[in-house]
């Protein structure tokens, strides 16, 4: 479990983040939802340690971010950021192999190249293997780092708009990759979504975020209505049920 | 295949290494040798210095432009020489204690360091802030530098032109003895937190993701960076862009920068240049005190290639 008790952000004397306060349960795929600026990717870098805590608490496990040693966090939570940095000369398959460093510090060992080759497996990524990041496509050097995420073998999963730059298949492949490591693996993924009906598809639980709070909390069912999400995004969009599923059309 | 680049550059250094020590063997031959044996312990003290503290700085900040000598430490030496040259004079500023002008430039560099860099880094500055600190510290002082040098007598000039660019030529015994030790330290330290640093190669986020504490490892790698800079300059004067130079053909070489490769690989082109570059300089074409030009000359040359090809960063 994820807990976030009271937290507020404050940047260059600009307030981000207001009392955040929330509960994320084990085992479940959480989709972080809201418009550009709502504070997500601040949030989840708090949640990683990325940004130091300035007031309130937060605990992974019962781990406090703040106060466990950064390798003992690394073998529990983990996270794919938006700014992937640079790596360029780095082949996928080294960038992968990053994953294993909380395990075995640099020096791999033959397990840590079965979860390797099966990260590579996983996220289609076997063919590419030997080539540098700098001649890959935005696409598959997003998976690299997920599969990087992946390798890393922890509990908790955080990632910052995975989607970004995949096409309709690799997206939905990433969607059903993620789904399997809850369902089977009982991991716990938050992800940041911008198309909602991803979010509506494959996701447990539902989190809004808007100017630096969170402004609804849920299962699909709950969070996304017309109402709700004309207090997110402000318009006003129909919601649909095919089936057992949520289906908004948001761009006519 | 990295890793066999790596033998190949190891190989050069070594040839270049024995052609300067075995070339146009005349005379004394057993003092002519020792001397050159001190002279090369110089060089090749010099060349891991540099090359190692390049990569590091060049991994802690993501950028492939870097040269230490952004931090400003060379410029505090060269206003350390000039003001000693100003207040003695030529005459007077030959006439001091090399040991003891060793030590000074030393302790001033890493003075320095510890006062500007070591607060910025507590205070969770980005490592933006801190170089730029550097950078502008180096401005100042090498304005501050000119400034003084125009006011220094022509004669002592020619004195203070001897002391901006490096030489090689009058290694101190003990000297050399010190700085060997602090410098085969530092590179120890690096090596054995290699797999560490292709870590943060990733960058803070990647790099905390995957368990390292940033904040402290930058600190640690500021700190030989400030070391090995400090102890070659000390020694020999500065070098701006031989590491550029060096760290620039050892990825070219080796296609990585994975630091079990990069490190050495460097560190053995870094002894082929200056020792194959010195043996050059020395037996064919008699005189050897402008290496220090001339590896500056092609370091600023692959700088400008660097900028010109977009490998920025
Ligand atoms: N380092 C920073 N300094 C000041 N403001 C920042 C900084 N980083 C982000 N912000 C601001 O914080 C707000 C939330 O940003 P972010 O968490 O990236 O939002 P999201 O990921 O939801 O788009 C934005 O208004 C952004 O401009
Ligand atoms: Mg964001």
């Amino acid at each position: 479990m994820i807990a976030i008790d009271g937290v507020s952000l404050t940047l260059q004397g600009t307030p981000i983040l207001h009392d955040v306060s929330a509960t994320l349960p084990k085992g479940e795929l959480i989709a972080l939802i809201g418009p550009n600026g709502a504070g997500k990717s601040s949030l989840l870098s708090l949640v990683a340690r990325l940004i130091p805590l300035q007031s309130g608490r937060i605990t992974v496990d019962g781990l406090p971010v703040d106060r466990t040693p950064g390798r003992r966090l690394a073998r529990t939570l983990t996270i794919m950021r938006q700014d992937t940095g640079l790596a360029a000369r780095l082949t996928v398959r080294e960038l992968v192999g990053f994953g294993r460093f909380p395990h075995s510090r640099g020096r791999l060992t033959d397990e840590d190249r079965r979860h390797i080759a099966a990260a590579l497996a996983e996220f289609d990524l076997t063919e590419l293997a030997g080539r540098t990041l700098d001649a890959l496509s935005g696409g598959q050097r997003q998976r690299a780092f997920v599969a990087m995420a992946f390798c890393q073998g922890t509990d908790y999963l955080l990632l910052d708009e995975p989607l970004n730059n995949l096409d309709m298949m690799y997206g939905r492949q990433m969607m059903r990759i993620l789904r399997h490591l809850v369902d089977r693996q009982g991991r716990t993924v938050v992800i940041v979504l911008h198309d909602i009906n991803y979010a509506a598809a494959y996701a447990d639980r539902i989190v809004a975020m808007k100017d630096g709070r969170i402004i609804a909390s849920g299962p699909p069912d709950a969070v996304l209505t017309t109402d709700g999400l004309e207090a997110m995004y402000g318009y006003r969009m129909p919601v649909h049920r095919i089936g057992d599923r949520l289906f908004i059309p948001h761009h006519d | 295949m990295a890793e066999r680049r790596v033998w190949l550059a190891a190989a050069l250094a070594l040839l270049c290494a024995a052609a300067f020590l075995g070339l146009n063997l005349r005379g004394n031959i057993a003092f002519v040798l020792e001397l050159r044996a001190l002279k090369l312990l110089a060089l090749v003290q010099v060349a891991v210095a540099v090359a190692v503290a390049t990569v590091l700085l060049q991994t802690i900040t993501g950028n492939r432009i870097l040269t230490p000598s952004i931090m400003g430490l060379d410029a505090l030496y060269l206003l350390g020489q000039t003001a000693l040259v100003f207040l003695l004079g030529g005459i007077g500023f030959a006439a001091v204690d090399p040991r003891l002008k060793f030590v000074i430039a030393l302790a001033a560099m890493v003075g320095l360091a510890a006062a500007v860099f070591l607060p910025l880094v507590r205070a969770r500055h980005s490592l933006t802030v801190l170089l730029l600190t550097g950078a502008l510290l180096g401005i100042l002082f090498r304005s501050l530098s000119s400034l003084l040098a125009r006011l220094i007598d022509p004669n002592d000039f020619a004195v203070l032109q001897g002391v901006s660019y490096a030489n090689f030529n009058a290694p101190q015994g003990e000297l050399l003895a010190i700085g060997a030790v602090l410098t085969a330290v530092a590179a120890a330290v690096a090596w054995r937190q290699r797999h560490v640093l292709d870590v943060m190669a990733l960058g803070p986020a990647g790099a905390i993701s995957l368990g390292v504490d940033w904040r402290w490892s930058v600190a640690g790698v500021l700190l030989l960076v400030v070391l090995l800079v400090a102890v070659s300059t000390a020694l020999v004067g500065p070098v701006a862009f031989l590491g550029l130079l060096v760290v620039a053909l050892a990825e070219r070489l080796t296609g990585t920068r994975r630091h079990a490769v990069l490190l050495p690989a460097a560190a053995c082109i870094a002894v082929t240049v200056l020792a194959g570059g010195q043996a050059v300089l020395q037996h064919g074409l008699g005189g050897a005190s402008t290496l220090g030009v001339v590896v500056e000359f092609l370091g600023g040359l692959v700088f400008l290639l660097l900028l010109a090809t977009g490998n920025r960063r």
